[in-house]
């Protein structure tokens, strides 16, 4: 009796799809479908009778500088009928470019669904802000805190970007950011040193991953459900070290020092790109540097491509001499100490202690900026802002008073993740293997 | 996870060679065993695997031939017994971890090794025996009717785990992972919370109202997601994550409007159900426990017939185990897709009912607390069957029950449960790195085959 067993052809792209639904697989084939245009025209018209037509008499401020910035720009001052009107129309001219590209047969391309996505949210600011009691806010605030709070999603996505586009599908990055915050908190107070904290974070994620790794490619055990089990895992583990060890001292166990924010002088007065760029703590900047080099990384070097190859077609790459298993094991684990470092900065940035499910599920919101980002690390980082920025909304929202309940405002995300999923931004299909554990036959 | 690897390999391979054979044996035998399992999962890899792999879903695991007693102790059941032990051992360790008296004993170790190990068992076994106490019997009750009572409670609290555990099993079955539960607890005990305390009708008659809502809620929730993934083909865990959120937020919303507020309360609490729409107390008021608990066997009774007996399980059936033959077959699959989803919905509705008007008796943002999250571990535990399922929902209710009382009584934080949960899980869907751990792999026949293609793979990689 030997190993004759058949193994999976997951490459196959006709069976290999994210999805099991068989009518869409054969997408090529098929014509454009009326899904976009209809959805665009649909959001136009919503926008131009909600923020058009129904648009609160007042003009909504929006303030530019802040006060360290160099030279002050004067805040913009929008009259929210005209704002509101004149962005859906707007709106209505690209959804009827939609629809004509339909009409043609040819896709509407990304940078329509983009500039869409932009102006409905302009256009959704104006009126939130024009029917605020004090309509004012600050825009520069605004998009800076979108990008702290988007700095965990971010690396939660990268995570999600390695495992995913090698073939491993990363539930686990919820447990991941709860075990790096976790680590971050207890090493960087034991050594009073927040640098190690972040070290320790790394590994801590990727002992996590580690854990992913083994069983779903050593024992071949379904990746969602260990993903699933691994946040319960971790979520019990860290709950329970903190009842017990961090509550019994907290003094030495559960005070980090934290990371200061860096200002790079000069650079840092650029209003509204200045504190989004330039004034971040150490993780705000290793974000970008992630970013930067997972996308040239993944896409410019040999490494990538073996990467891509092993998440796409394992088979192909084994044949090729490709190490597939062990390609999957470091890679899961790279991700893991990504998505740590961005659990660091729940308890070394943003907060100066753990406190239990630190992480409140944005793991979970890290994962769906992947999948809106179409597993591609600058589009993950750009999905991730959208989170952040909705989240920073909600929270600047209730402080300016809005008729809109703060509860629906932090529904948004979830909403336009479905959504998304849905088909809004066009078909967007993960690496072909990913899921599917690889047998050598 | 330390692999250890059990002395008999010792026996099959001379001299020099024991260790690397003994490696090598081991690695081929997980790697035969979930070959095999894979190539069952994938019919032969035509397809994407299902959610659960098929070993979970028949309840049955392709072992080596051997002796009987080998295979009554590599059996799949042994399997789950070794993987509880294990995850209960690895539990009790973190909580000896963290014991004082284990510090204290440890700083002396190497002079009197046995008050350290002394420390660990007592610490280790003095929470499960609270636990115990807690979850199942309690000697010190005054009476044979209190000492039950930690019985009837953990009966209380796996009441909404069954439920929200069969629907998340039958999900499973039909290849579909159903994270949902969570949500779909949520908007079922806003639809049976409203007929509740808003409406005011008759006994009986109001009862039912409350139970058909939150079934609908539940199965409107769930179906909606099958919906979305039948005509769109998204992927339905994203989905239902997504959809738990937009549960609870919703949930929040309403309970901040005067249609769901308790009238004079600040505070997000909705008032209390009608005594005509609460679940009678089925053993007598003593004990929480109600009638919610024998519609929970009701329905696992259901969800049997449904996958063994009728048309539709069959159907859902085949399509978790390949949709593209069922779709050859002339299944709908679309159809199944939305049909199982729903159902899914509608018995984690049934928790949903069991939470508003069994325990609770009003409607909170914690209507759900972890239920739907739980019912995951609870139907993977019990491998998607519902007989399994029911049991697995008992075992966790008696771990939350008990969990409870071990607070109080030792100190132990509630999350060690979490811990032990989470491991149990992990360790039945490796079953064989649960038989590594206690040396009871089948004897494997070649284990120089697999070496060298292992070698091959090695120097191929580094081409």
């Amino acid at each position: 009796m030997s190993t004759t067993v058949s193994s999976p052809r997951p490459g196959n792209p006709q069976g290999g799809g994210a999805t099991a639904d068989p009518s869409a697989t054969a997408l090529s084939a098929k014509p454009v479908g009326w899904k976009t245009p209809v959805l665009l025209a649909v959001f136009a018209v919503v926008s131009l009778v909600f923020f058009g037509f129904l648009a609160p008499n007042k003009t909504a401020s929006f303030g530019i500088s802040t006060g360290s910035d160099f030279f002050q720009l004067p805040a913009l001052e929008i009259d929210a009928a005209v704002g509101g009107i004149v962005l859906s129309v707007l709106l209505l001219a690209l959804a009827a470019y939609a629809v004509y590209l339909k009409l043609k047969n040819r896709p509407a391309p990304g940078w329509l669904t983009v500039t869409f996505i932009s102006l409905f949210v302009a256009a959704f600011l104006i009126w939130v802000v024009g029917g605020a009691r004090t309509p004012a806010i600050s825009l520069a605030g605004l998009i800076a805190g979108s990008v702290t709070l988007a700095v965990p999603l971010v690396f939660g996505s990268l995570s999600g970007v390695l495992c995913e586009r090698v073939g491993v599908v990363n539930i686990a990055i919820e447990g991941q950011l709860l075990g790096g915050a976790f680590t971050a908190a207890i090493v960087a107070s034991m050594t009073k040193n927040p640098f190690i904290g972040l070290v320790a974070a790394a590994a801590a994620g990727a002992v996590v991953s580690m854990v992913l790794a083994l069983f779903s490619i050593k024992y071949l055990v379904n990746q969602i459900i260990v993903g699933v089990v691994l946040n319960v895992l971790v979520s019990g583990v860290t709950g329970f070290l903190f009842s017990t060890v961090m509550q019994a001292n907290k003094a030495q166990f559960n005070s980090p020092p934290g990371l200061d924010v860096i200002d790079i002088p000069v650079l840092s007065g650029i209003p509204v790109i200045g504190p989004i760029l330039f004034r971040q703590s150490l993780v705000g900047y290793l974000m970008y540097i992630a970013v930067a080099v997972v996308w040239v990384g993944l896409f410019k070097t040999r490494w990538g491509l073996r990467v891509r190859a092993v998440g796409e077609h394992p088979q192909a790459a084994d044949t090729l001499g490709i190490n597939v298993n062990l390609t999957r094991f470091w890679n899961v684990t790279l991700g893991g100490a990504v998505a740590g470092i961005g659990g660091s900065f729940f308890t070394l940035v943003a907060i100066d202690s753990f406190t239990k499910e630190i992480s409140g599920g944005r793991g979970f919101i890290a994962l769906a900026a992947l999948i809106f980002g179409r597993w591609n690390p600058i589009g993950a980082f750009f999905a991730a802002l959208l989170f952040g920025f909705a989240d920073n909304l909600q929270s600047i929202v209730t402080i300016i008073g809005t008729p809109v309940p703060s509860q629906f405002m932090a529904m948004l995300p979830y909403l336009v993740t479905v959504l998304a999923v849905a088909g809004l931004v066009g078909k967007s299909r993960g690496p072909a293997a990913s899921g599917i554990p690889y047998v050598k036959g | 996870m330390p692999e250890q690897h059990p002395p008999k390999h010792a026996a099959e391979g001379p001299g020099a060679a024991d260790k690397h054979d003994g490696t090598a044996s081991h690695a081929s035998l997980a790697e035969e065993e979930t070959a095999a399992v894979v190539s069952v999962d994938t019919a032969g890899g035509a397809m994407e695997p299902s959610a659960v792999p098929a070993t979970a879903q028949s309840g049955k695991l392709p072992g080596g031939p051997d002796t009987l007693l080998r295979r009554i102790f590599t059996g799949s059941g042994m399997v789950s017994v070794l993987a509880v032990l294990l995850a209960l051992v690895i539990g009790g360790l973190l909580i000896a971890s963290t014991d004082k008296q284990v510090a204290t004993t440890s700083s002396y170790f190497f002079a009197r090794p046995t008050d350290f190990f002394t420390a660990v068992w007592n610490a280790a076994t003095r929470s499960y025996i609270a636990l115990f106490q807690g979850s199942v019997f309690n000697p010190r009750g005054n009476g044979v009717a209190a000492q039950f009572a930690p019985f009837m409670e953990t009966l209380t609290i796996a009441t909404p785990l069954i439920t929200a555990g069969l629907g998340v099993a039958l999900a499973f079955r039909a290849g579909l992972f159903n994270i949902g539960a969570q949500g779909q607890i949520i908007v079922a005990g806003i639809l049976a919370a409203w007929v509740g305390f808003a409406l005011h009708l008759p006994m009986g008659l109001h009862l039912l109202l409350v139970l058909i809502a939150g079934i609908v809620g539940g199965a409107l929730w769930g179906g909606l997601v099958g919906l979305l993934k039948a005509r769109t083909g998204a992927h339905e865990v994203i989905l239902t994550i997504m959809f738990n959120y937009i549960a609870l937020y919703f949930l929040r919303y309403l309970l901040n409007t005067p249609a769901f507020q308790r009238p004079g309360e600040s505070n997000p609490i909705s008032p209390i159900l009608d005594p005509s729409a609460v679940y009678p107390q089925i053993l007598g008021t003593q004990y929480r426990l109600h009638l919610g608990f024998i519609l929970a066997i009701g329905a696992t009774l259901l969800v049997w017939w449904i996958l063994n007996r009728s048309t539709v399980g069959f159907e859902f059936r085949a399509v978790g185990a390949n949709p593209k033959a069922a779709q050859t077959a002339g299944i709908n699959v679309p159809r199944a897709t939305i049909l199982v989803m729903a159902l899914a919905g509608a018995l984690a509705g049934m928790s949903g009912v069991a939470q508003v008007a069994g325990t609770e008796k009003v409607l909170t943002d914690g209507v759900a607390a972890t239920y739907g999250f739980d019912a995951i571990t609870v139907a993977l535990l019990g491998r998607s069957t519902p007989w399994g399922t029911f049991a697995a929902g008992l075992l966790f209710g008696a771990f939350r029950a008990g969990a409870v009382q071990m607070q109080i009584q030792t100190g132990t934080p509630i999350d060690i449960v979490l811990v032990v949960q989470s491991l149990i899980v992990l360790f039945i869907a490796a079953p064989p790195l649960v038989r590594a751990v206690f040396g009871l792999n089948p004897r494997r026949r070649k284990p120089a085959r697999t070496a060298k293609s292992k070698q091959a793979a090695t120097t191929g990689g580094a081409a």
